[in-house]
């Protein structure tokens, strides 16, 4: 269920009386109702699904969280890289 | 209920049951569409061009290989980022000439055309054909016209043949794949697709998405400098990357794993397929290739595609195995393993 | 794409794997609760590489697999009736009803179209006002926030000519009913991450205490699930059972108050009937009085439908995490993706589609 991405908003207008933004999702813009996000402005980012703003993404929680699991990842081990194994195509 | 069904195929024995009509996705180039082929087409027209399946059949004819192919082609919208319904019917049959290793001669159109449909809109898709036909080379030799009541077409579908000619030398097909041999793709895959979607879902891009719409057969005579090297082709469009190689798996036989990493993929055709739940192995593509090849020879085939300007992100992404015989695997980025199947019908949208 | 690609990263995937490898000392059940997390975990191959003993079990969470039958027969039916345009997420096209899914409905002649918002069909509605269109309002908490908004714009505006086929699902109750099951044996949950985007995490403090359950709320990404996995183990492993949020980025504790609003004025709770797995008490949301003449239910009487369900699914104890979609000795067989018995199957995130597409061959070993 729940399809959602995140993306950034460029640009906050109203149409059809309802509150809509233009949202950058890694290149792709599409026009998303931002009803429910009366807060976020430019440059904020916000999980969409279906054409809806459902929630401002926190990026310092989201830092947070990427710095706590890459030091868990630096603990112990040699770099790991996807193909390394076996079965590696040439090339 | 189900008869002769081999579980290591993966066919579904029902879809025509439980569909009493055409749906859409008979016409997806996935599961449905072979179904069609193998229940219905196959057993009434049967012979040997035709059981080999490939993109065009290859025959003989006084002392000559020539390879004959055909092509209905019925995009919407007509004009899209980078090309219309005019360059997709020169290439598109042109494309599946070149993969049988043919030199494309020449080719028909015909235009069924609704009534009401503006003049100048066909001249446009008309011109453009005609260009496409001249920067390949190509001559479109006869042709016809029908016209259909208001309401009974959607503007315009044109439907292509050609005919090319099978230099000595070239023999490609499925049985010739071998365990090892690699797979190689020539660029970035899912513009065609997306290019057309975004007109449709709204979507803008950043760096514009345009189709790939190009003609292969100067790519693919390149790659034939090297005999015997090349053991088929394929041109990935309606059902993708995924929909060609399941084919190639089921009709050499033989399995075939792919690493996600080495498959090209622009960043802005990804974050669309994000945003709209598709996989980009099942978006198609009108100018890429699939070549698989003797492993030995893949660095000099590469090299001279990627000299070419059609190949320049060409890549070797994966390799032919001879276990899971039939089966498109895929080497995930935390090094497990996921099954690429057969698409079954068309291209939804992914909301839920 | 920001805030995507970075919980795709390979090292920190490792980095979890290891952890939770250190972790777990004894064989664990986790189930995932969300359609959208199985498909990632399938995709990815997550439930290969953890350590053995440890295993994920699919949840009910695919608003597609439990839409209930007789409410795709009515969807069929009304798509039917002439001047009405019906609109659908593209995941519910191939969802069969008894007889037919509204691929068929569209092949006989009905307005059949694929929306990607419920604003899309709004606008169709105001295109065309002498048709009548309705849209198929599926989902769980995450959706209705979407519907809800269409169907308040078109009481605001008075767009008479839009309605929709409710056919709302709630998480929490659909838990409960699983932990209250007899011979359950889910031992932690992963929380579905976009209904709490919504919803907020606040209403699985008391489930996870009284069931003495951790609950972790959980990403869709490798590493967010891999993260959840962890935390759930961790909790396991030391006889905690909390509701933990691991992902904070986008879950607060109280979920998006202006769309909660609007959700208590548009819905209420009503008893919903899961396919597959039957009627869960107080498990969905319908139109509240005030927006009741927006209800195609209602507005379209189809009359008396002849409901029923093929005999040899058993996708309700898949749903329930009961058995695997192999263990079903139709799976692969009489039941694939393009001929799909029961609900599960059709979805591309329902369990069932999950495991044909990306595991079954590969993986798994043959049902025979």
């Amino acid at each position: 269920m729940c399809l959602a991405v995140p993306g950034r908003i460029e640009e906050v207008y109203e149409k059809d009386g309802l509150r809509m933004g233009r949202l950058d999702f890694g290149g792709v813009v599409k026009e998303v109702c931002l009803e429910y996000l009366p807060e976020a402005g430019p440059g904020d980012y916000a999980i969409v699904h279906v054409g809806f703003a459902i929630s401002k993404l926190d990026e310092e929680a989201a830092a947070q969280t990427l710095e706590a699991l890459r030091e868990m990842g630096e603990l112990d081990g040699p770099e790991w890289r996807p193909g390394d194994e076996d079965g590696a195509p040439a090339g | 209920m189900a008869k002769n069904l081999d579980p290591g195929k993966w066919s579904c024995p029902l879809p025509l049951r439980s569909y009493p009509n055409v749906v859409l996705g008979h016409g997806s180039g996935g599961q449905l569409t072979a179904d069609l082929i193998q229940q219905l087409f196959l057993p009434a027209f049967r012979n040997s061009a035709l059981e080999a399946l490939g993109d065009a059949a290859v025959v003989a004819a006084a002392g000559l290989r020539l390879a004959f192919s055909t092509d209905a082609y019925v995009v919407r919208p007509l004009v899209f980022p980078g090309g219309s319904l005019g360059e997709l019917a020169v290439n598109g049959t042109i494309n599946d000439l070149a993969v049988a290793g043919a030199r494309p001669l020449f080719l028909s159109a015909a235009f069924l055309v609704e009534e009401g449909f503006p003049i100048e809109q066909l001249a446009r898709l008309v011109q453009r054909m005609a260009a496409a036909a001249r920067e390949a080379g190509v001559e479109i030799v006869t042709g016809d016209t029908k016209v259909v009541d208001k309401g009974h077409g959607d503007g315009c579908y044109i439907t292509t043949a050609g005919i090319g000619l099978v230099s000595e030398g070239v023999q490609l097909g499925p049985q010739r794949i071998e365990p090892g041999d690699a797979v190689i793709l020539s660029g970035p895959i899912g513009d065609h697709g997306i290019a057309v979607l975004s007109v449709r879902e709204g979507l803008e891009f950043g760096a514009r998405i345009e189709s790939d719409t190009a003609a292969l057969h100067t790519l693919v005579e390149t790659i034939l400098e090297t005999p015997g090297a090349v053991r088929f082709m394929r041109d990935p469009t309606r059902g993708g990357v995924a929909a060609a190689l399941n084919e190639v798996a089921a009709a050499a036989g033989k399995g075939i794993v792919l690493e996600e990493e080495k498959i090209p993929v622009r960043a802005e055709v990804e974050a669309a397929c994000e945003l709209l739940g598709l996989d980009p192995l099942t978006v198609a593509n009108e100018g890429k290739l699939l070549a698989v090849v003797d492993p030995a020879a893949a660095p000099a085939i590469l090299e001279r595609m990627r000299a070419h300007p059609l190949g320049r992100d060409a890549q070797v992404i994966g390799r032919i195995t001879a276990e899971h015989p039939g089966a498109v695997t895929l080497r995930t980025s935390i090094g497990a393993a996921r099954v690429i199947p057969m698409p079954v019908g068309e291209l939804l949208p992914r909301i839920c | 794409m920001k805030h995507l690609a970075e919980y795709r990263d390979a090292a920190i995937a490792r980095g979890l794997l290891r952890e939770i490898e250190r972790l777990a000392t004894r064989p664990w059940t986790i189930m995932e609760v969300c359609g959208g997390q199985t498909h990632s975990i399938i995709r990815t191959g997550i439930d290969q590489v953890l350590p053995a003993g440890l295993e994920l079990v699919h949840g009910p969470g695919c608003p597609v697999c439990v839409t209930p039958l007789e409410l795709i027969d009515k969807a069929v039916a009304i798509a039917a009736r002439p001047g009405v345009v019906f609109c659908s997420f593209g995941d519910m096209l191939r969802v069969p009803g008894s007889a037919k899914d509204l691929f068929q409905a569209k092949s006989e002649g009905a307005d059949v179209r694929v929306v990607y918002s419920p604003l899309d069909a709004l606008r169709l509605a105001r295109e065309n006002p002498g048709r009548e269109v309705v849209f198929f309002a599926v989902g769980f908490e995450t959706t209705a926030p979407a519907n809800a908004m269409a169907v308040k714009v078109a009481r605001r505006d008075g767009i008479a000519n839009f309605s929709l086929l409710v056919s709302h699902v709630l998480v929490p109750p659909a838990i409960e009913a699983i932990l209250r099951a007899p011979g359950n044996r889910v031992q932690a949950f992963l929380a579905a991450g976009h209904v709490c985007t919504v919803m907020g995490y606040r209403q699985y403090v008391p489930i996870a205490e009284r069931h003495r359950v951790p609950i972790v709320v959980a990403g869709f990404e490798p590493v967010d699930l891999l993260d959840g996995i962890r935390r759930a183990v961790a909790q396991l492993e030391h006889g905690e059972a909390r509701v933990e949020n691991a992902y904070a980025r986008a879950v607060t504790r109280d979920g998006n108050l202006a769309a909660r609003k609007l959700l208590g004025e548009v819905f209420e709770v009503t008893d919903r009937n899961w396919r597959g797995i039957g009627l869960i008490p107080a498990s969905g949301w319908r139109l509240a009085p005030g927006y009741r003449d927006f209800d195609a239910e209602s507005r379209f009487d189809v009359g008396a439908l002849s409901v029923g369900e093929s005999p040899l699914c058993r996708s309700g104890e898949v749903l329930q995490g009961a058995i695997k979609p192999t263990d079903c000795p139709a799976f692969g067989k009489e039941c694939t993706p393009r001929t799909p018995l029961g609900a599960t199957m059709v979805s591309s995130e329902g369990a069932c589609a999950a495991y044909y597409n990306y595991r079954r061959r590969a993986v798994a070993p043959d049902p025979d």
